[in-house]
């Protein structure tokens, strides 16, 4: 068959259409790999909830329990803490959380159900890191005038005890709240449920 | 050669290039004769992803990649495995000679000018070795399950989470969990004893065939293909083989004398090739006081950290640290000057590698640093 014999475009119609469909099947091939890269059903049903019973926790003391493998602190603010964190608010980021995440409920000036108990994720919303619970008041090493809070070490990122972020600091948005709720006259703190409110 | 040995040699050329092969890439790959000891970098690389290799093969024959042994089996290694932590303590030395060999690999050639035209995509392949090799550290330093691989693998997986967007699912997917568990430990170990060091490889061997395909360039930065005898050989060119195979043993030696001397009497280095917090194991509850990555990728860690976030977001800082590492790509086309080496450029391009020195020196050591505010 000589060269001028040959159809040109029925020869590019068909390399054209066999790249198109053997792109397609390879595309689909990495459908079952990519995916199964998400979480496992295994992983997906290891978020049960947590009771934490709180009526022993003192005023100025921090719980750390478990969800979902993450910190989750339960804190003890004394009337002290609740007063100065109305101190705090110009040198925050985020007063009126904004841009942060939390449960309708806990969006408010103390980020709490009950002004007294913060439930928050002790997860920097830097990067990851767990940031060190620092109650101490007065000239602290990073920080002049701290009235207490959350220091991240990793990166520098300060947070007042209702989890709400300092203005220039790395971290961009306040902790994030998890849904929770008191059960048992409100001696037991449930953390990741909240009765369907979220 | 005997008549058998000759005939045993053509039978296998007449169905596989042996000869061809050999001749092209040793005994008759013509190298500039001007060489100096920065040349060494390129073949002690080769050496010591060897080196990785060997070393990995028989560290996975006790190794377990599962969160709740990762650690015990690490220690195991180091106590009852016959020979166990001599294997050990090579790899973990042998990760930080890597860099160590890279980045003044990299620096001879930003030196000498060897990424311009027509060597840019030997230079290109070089950087993909390099990004190759960033991530196959990063993979493999979450394998002994402390808490610096913890957090240390926290914080990078967290650098996608800032893509917007998509930022959240994307590291979630990377994890296989909501947090660095078991499932990134397994997914980890994949990566890091297969599917990095195959694609390592694969550019490895791209990086020399495109080498060879160019020839190298030299300190004096001169074409020496430009003059050849009547032979069709470059007259300032000598066979890689037997001369620079033979110098390079040279390089080797006094590279396994500090290499040794690291091995056997400082495996640790004061905590920068394995950082003290590593020994205590991985707790998902509690990060430890100070954070660091290893000295490799402290530049890069200083740069991320002095980014505050813009529009609530971290982003910023990721694409900066990003970017410290993406210029380098196209540095063939930033770069168009035609002298190639700086022994012949002017004193302003000396000053700017010095600058460079010294940015990177500042960095790695501002990386190590707790931070602090700007102005506390």
């Amino acid at each position: 068959m000589s060269e001028q014999d040959v159809d040109k475009s029925r020869r590019r119609f068909l390399t054209a259409a066999t790249t198109v469909v053997g792109a397609i099947g390879a595309g689909v091939v990495a459908v079952p790999f990519v995916g199964s890269m998400v979480p496992s059903a295994r992983a997906l049903s290891a978020g049960a909830s947590v009771e934490v019973d709180i009526s022993k926790l003192e005023p100025g003391r921090r719980l750390v329990v478990e969800w979902r493998k993450q910190p989750v602190w339960v804190l003890h603010r004394t009337q002290q803490n609740l007063d100065d964190l109305a101190k705090l608010e110009d040198k925050l980021a985020d007063t009126e959380s904004n841009s942060s995440k939390q449960p309708a409920y806990a969006k408010n000036k103390h980020r709490a159900i009950k002004p007294e108990y913060l439930v928050v994720i002790g997860i920097c919303t830097h990067l990851g890191c767990s940031p060190q619970y620092r109650p101490e008041v007065g000239n602290v090493d990073f920080d002049s005038g701290w009235l207490g809070g959350f220091f991240c070490a990793c990166h520098g990122s300060k947070f007042d005890l209702a989890g709400r972020v300092y203005a220039g600091v790395p971290a961009p948005t306040n902790l994030v709240i998890p849904p929770y709720m008191y059960i048992n006259n409100d001696k037991v703190v449930l953390i990741g449920e909240d009765g369907g409110v979220v | 050669m005997t008549t058998k040995t000759q005939a045993l040699m053509n039978w296998v050329d007449a169905r596989f290039p042996m000869t061809k092969m050999w001749d092209d890439h040793m005994a008759k790959y013509y190298a500039p004769k001007n060489f100096n000891f920065w040349y060494f970098f390129g073949s002690l690389a080769l050496l010591v992803l060897v080196l990785q290799i060997v070393t990995g093969i028989f560290l996975t024959m006790n190794y377990k990649p599962d969160a709740t042994l990762a650690f015990a089996s690490v220690e195991y290694i180091m106590r009852d495995v016959n020979y166990g932590w001599l294997i050990r303590y090579m790899h973990s030395t042998g990760a930080a000679a890597f860099f160590v060999i890279i980045y003044l690999h990299m620096y001879r050639g930003l030196m000498y000018g060897s990424f311009k035209q027509p060597r840019e995509l030997i230079w290109l392949f070089g950087m993909l070795i390099y990004l190759a090799l960033m991530a196959e550290a990063f993979l493999g330093y979450l394998l002994p399950w402390g808490q610096m691989s913890y957090w240390g693998a926290q914080v990078i997986v967290n650098l996608f989470a800032a893509v917007p967007w998509v930022g959240e699912e994307l590291s979630v997917w990377i994890r296989g969990d909501y947090v660095v568990s078991d499932a990134t430990l397994n997914r980890f170990f994949a990566f890091h004893v297969i599917a990095v060091p195959f694609i390592l490889v694969g550019l490895v061997v791209a990086h020399i065939i495109a080498l060879h395909e160019v020839g190298s360039n030299n300190p004096d930065g001169v074409e020496i293909k430009k003059t050849k005898g009547a032979d069709g050989i470059p007259l300032d060119g000598i066979p890689f083989h037997p001369y620079y195979s033979v110098k390079d043993i040279v390089g080797v030696v006094v590279f396994l004398m500090f290499f040794s001397a690291v091995l056997f009497f400082a495996p640790e280095l004061g905590g920068w090739f394995l950082e003290k917090e590593n020994f205590i194991p991985a707790d998902p509850l509690k990060t430890p006081e100070h954070i660091v990555p290893l000295w490799y990728f402290t530049p890069y860690y200083a740069i991320l950290r002095a980014i505050p976030p813009i529009w609530e977001s971290q982003f910023p800082g990721v694409i900066a640290m990003g970017m410290a590492i993406v210029f380098l790509f196209f540095l063939p086309w930033l770069d168009r000057h035609p002298v190639r080496s700086m022994r012949y450029r002017e004193p302003i391009f000396k000053v700017n590698m010095f600058i460079f020195i010294v940015s990177f020196i500042v960095l790695g050591w501002l990386g190590t640093q707790p931070s602090t505010g700007i102005l506390s």
